[in-house]
């Protein structure tokens, strides 16, 4: 029982750090990240509800809570973005090129 | 008064500062301050003089056990003239002092003998030294006393005729601020209280006459004048700088003159000591006091105004050396040995340089030099008393010697400011006519100096002659000497006279009398000149009270001077020898007035006989000395050792400073090429090029791709994940 959750986990971080490296608009990046979030969150139930322990869902909430702010603040640097560029593509933000 | 004496000289060195500083925007361009400064100043010496007198009375006053112990020890009415006081009783004492020598400590005995007379003194620290304490100070006994009524008198009186003598020169405000500090510089000499302190003086009072011998430095035998009279007293000026150091440490390490004399005169100073640092200083006296062989400078001294003249011969320069000789008596008594068999170098030097001064006398055509070497002689006088022991007789001279020369130069100046020129042969003659007063003067101070009776040089110039006298044996040839040197001083001196103020007048223009700044200082001079000889009259001639004030008021009695030793002794009143040089004196002139007057003699014997001719041209050409000083030993020197500076200039200076050069240009080379171009500018630029290339390589690392940086960030995850199943 408990493989096939931590299976689920690891497919969804899988393709949230395929998302995250491989999808060029910034938008998309933040949805893979979402991904890997939520595969941890998976894997902290899955062990929570193994061990009997209340503790995995709490750490899953705080997990929920901090990705939402974490979403806000990113959403928001995207959305400067595009006012600036009329574009969301990570290839074009480069600035930082040494 | 007698314990602020100290303020004497300080009032005209204030007032050397004052005319330099305001002299040129007062009316009279300074003189009066200098005139001001220098009377007040001989107002305080005739105080001192005055309350000296009293501080010698107290002394005896205070002394009358002594002197009863004395005659105790001496023999009952051992000497005659002891009645009043002790003080005047040195008569007759070789005789009656052998028996208290035998006794026991000579020296102690003869002290008891004399009311000491206690110099005043005041000493300020003048700085410090390894351990020395150097003190400034003053020392006021007899000739000291003596010396400040002399030298503030005759400065007083130069000053007044100089007003009008250098009036409207182009430098009368700095001549008379010189004038002060020369008498600033001998007034502070003649209170020195340690040899140190007189040192210094000593080069002042040379330094003044170097400024004022050059006052006309534009014509350019002045300057040469002057430059001579300063490097001729610094060849002499050696030998008072190594007597001093000598007595310095002969005496234990005290330059204090008191502490000198008294050790010398105790014999706590080993005789070599003295013998060497007086021969030391006997050259001083040479140089200051123009003796030979150093006399040269002070005939071509004259090149100074006429007043400066009168106040180096008479009062300031030349009897420096005559004073400190007398100052460090002790020192040379002892030395010399005088008193004794032996034949001193002071008295050689003071016999040589009468005769020779005299000579040179008798060829000269300029006034001012006949007056000059007529001073060489008389200071040959001096310095001659001294070393036969007559130290009373020498520094009587000295006071009346100072009067009637003043007297002759301030009258030779009065006559040259008249007819403009100081030849006697051609431009002067005849002037008894035109100027009276200055002739008058002139011949009494004459009269003076040839020792005439009464006049003062008489009763000095005798007293010098019974000096020389009292000793015998080797001493009798300065008895000759002395009395040889009085008929020249008579024939020379007459022979001046004939040519400036009888015969014809041979120059131009109308002379006239001078002025009454001129006259006047003349006239008191001449009435000193008269009257002074009296201040030391013998005993044999003059009641008690009036006999031998100026020994008994000025001579030092103390432990300090050798009075008070057995050796020492005064010498008596000779009517034989007086009778002898008065006939002599008024014989040469006789001869001197039939040679000139009369016409008499064998005039124009240097034409026909070769050899007064010979002599005649040693005198013009002055013994050669010039000659010596100038041709042999300046041109050996300079040409020689001036070719050989010039060589090793040259090769080895030149040669060292040019190799030196040369290595130090090759060195820095080599520096610049290995160790600049190569060690430091290499560390410099392959630090640069290193830290360049690596940041060039890590440059490719940051691409600014986001995505890229998070591929490394999960794939170096993934290795340290693998990394931890693995190994842990």
């Amino acid at each position: 029982m408990l493989n096939q959750f931590l299976l689920l986990g690891a497919v969804l971080f899988c393709i949230g750090v395929y998302g995250v490296l491989a999808k060029r608009s910034a938008v998309m990046v933040l949805m893979s990240v979402e991904l890997i979030l939520n595969a941890v969150n998976i894997n902290l139930l899955a062990f929570g509800a193994l061990r009997g322990d209340v503790a995995g869902a709490v750490f899953a909430l705080f997990v929920i809570a901090v990705a939402a702010a974490e979403v806000g603040v990113g959403l928001a640097i995207v959305l400067v973005i595009y006012r600036n560029r009329q574009s969301v593509d990570l290839n074009d933000v480069d600035l930082m090129k040494g | 008064m007698l314990e602020h004496a100290w303020i004497i000289p300080l009032l005209p060195a204030a007032s050397f500062f004052l005319i330099l500083l305001f002299g040129k925007r007062l009316p009279r361009g300074g003189s009066e301050i200098g005139i001001a400064a220098v009377g007040l100043a001989f107002v305080l010496a005739l105080v001192t003089n005055a309350q000296w007198f009293d501080h010698v009375g107290d002394a005896e006053h205070e002394a009358p056990a002594g002197e009863e112990h004395a005659a105790a020890v001496v023999g009952a009415g051992a000497t005659g003239a002891e009645g009043e006081s002790a003080a005047v009783a040195q008569d007759g004492e070789p005789a009656g002092e052998e028996p208290a020598a035998e006794e026991g400590g000579g020296g102690e005995a003869a002290e008891e003998e004399h009311a000491t007379v206690e110099p005043i003194t005041r000493e300020w620290t003048w700085f410090q030294s390894g351990g020395v304490e150097i003190k400034a100070g003053m020392l006021l006994d007899g000739p000291a006393v003596m010396m400040l009524f002399v030298v503030t008198l005759v400065s007083l009186l130069v000053h007044v005729y100089s007003t009008d003598y250098v009036a409207g020169d182009r430098r009368y405000t700095h001549f008379f601020a010189f004038l002060s500090l020369f008498t600033a510089s001998m007034l502070g000499l003649v209170m020195a209280s340690n040899t140190l302190e007189l040192l210094c003086l000593w080069e002042l009072v040379g330094v003044c006459s170097f400024v004022l011998i050059g006052h006309w430095w534009e014509e350019k035998p002045n300057s040469d004048a002057a430059l001579k009279a300063f490097l001729t007293n610094r060849v002499g000026d050696i030998g008072l700088i190594v007597g001093v150091i000598v007595l310095f440490f002969a005496a234990g390490g005290t330059f204090d003159i008191l502490e000198i004399n008294t050790r010398a005169v105790a014999g706590d100073i080993p005789s070599t000591a003295l013998l060497v640092a007086a021969c030391a200083l006997v050259a001083a006296v040479m140089s200051k006091s123009g003796q030979f062989i150093l006399h040269t400078w002070l005939p071509d001294a004259m090149a100074g105004p006429t007043p400066v003249s009168a106040l180096i011969h008479a009062a300031t320069m030349v009897v420096a050396g005559i004073f400190m000789v007398g100052r460090l008596y002790a020192v040379f008594f002892e030395g010399f040995d005088i008193g004794s068999s032996s034949v001193s170098v002071l008295a050689v030097v003071g016999g040589v340089t009468v005769l020779g001064g005299a000579g040179l006398a008798f060829v000269q055509d300029d006034i001012k030099k006949v007056l000059a070497y007529s001073t060489v002689s008389q200071l040959g006088y001096m310095v001659m008393a001294l070393g036969v022991g007559a130290w009373t007789a020498a520094f009587f001279h000295l006071f009346t010697h100072a009067f009637f020369k003043a007297g002759l130069f301030l009258g030779s100046g009065s006559v040259s400011h008249a007819v403009h020129s100081f030849d006697m042969k051609k431009d002067m003659g005849g002037l008894r006519k035109w100027m009276p007063h200055t002739f008058w003067t002139f011949m009494f101070c004459t009269g003076a100096l040839i020792g005439l009776v009464p006049l003062a040089g008489f009763w000095s110039k005798d007293e010098i002659l019974a000096g020389a006298s009292q000793l015998g044996d080797g001493y009798t040839v300065f008895l000759v000497v002395g009395l040889l040197g009085a008929v020249m001083t008579a024939a020379y001196m007459t022979r001046v006279i004939w040519y400036t103020f009888f015969g014809e007048f041979r120059g131009h223009g109308h002379p006239h009398e001078s002025g009454p700044r001129i006259v006047v200082p003349l006239y008191i001079l001449t009435a000193l000149a008269v009257v002074a000889g009296f201040a030391n009259i013998p005993a044999a001639l003059a009641t008690d009270g009036v006999e031998l004030r100026f020994e008994h008021y000025y001579e030092p009695v103390g432990a300090y001077f050798p009075s008070a030793l057995p050796t020492f002794a005064h010498p008596e009143f000779d009517l034989g020898i007086a009778l002898l040089a008065t006939v002599l004196g008024v014989l040469s002139i006789g001869a001197v007035y039939a040679w000139y007057w009369r016409g008499l003699g064998p005039h124009g014997l240097t034409q026909r006989s070769r050899l007064a001719r010979g002599g005649y041209t040693v005198l013009v050409e002055k013994y050669y000395f010039d000659h010596l000083y100038t041709d042999v030993i300046a041109g050996g020197i300079k040409g020689p050792v001036a070719r050989g500076a010039y060589w090793f200039n040259q090769n080895v200076i030149d040669g060292l400073v040019n190799g030196t050069g040369r290595l130090a240009t090759l060195v820095g080379r080599l520096v610049y090429q290995y160790v600049d171009q190569d060690v430091v500018d290499g560390a410099v630029l392959g630090s640069a090029w290193a830290t360049g290339s690596t940041g060039q390589a890590f440059r490719r690392l940051t691409t600014g791709k986001v995505q890229q940086y998070g591929a490394l960030l999960f794939g170096a995850a993934a290795v340290f994940a693998g990394a931890l199943i693995l190994f842990v």
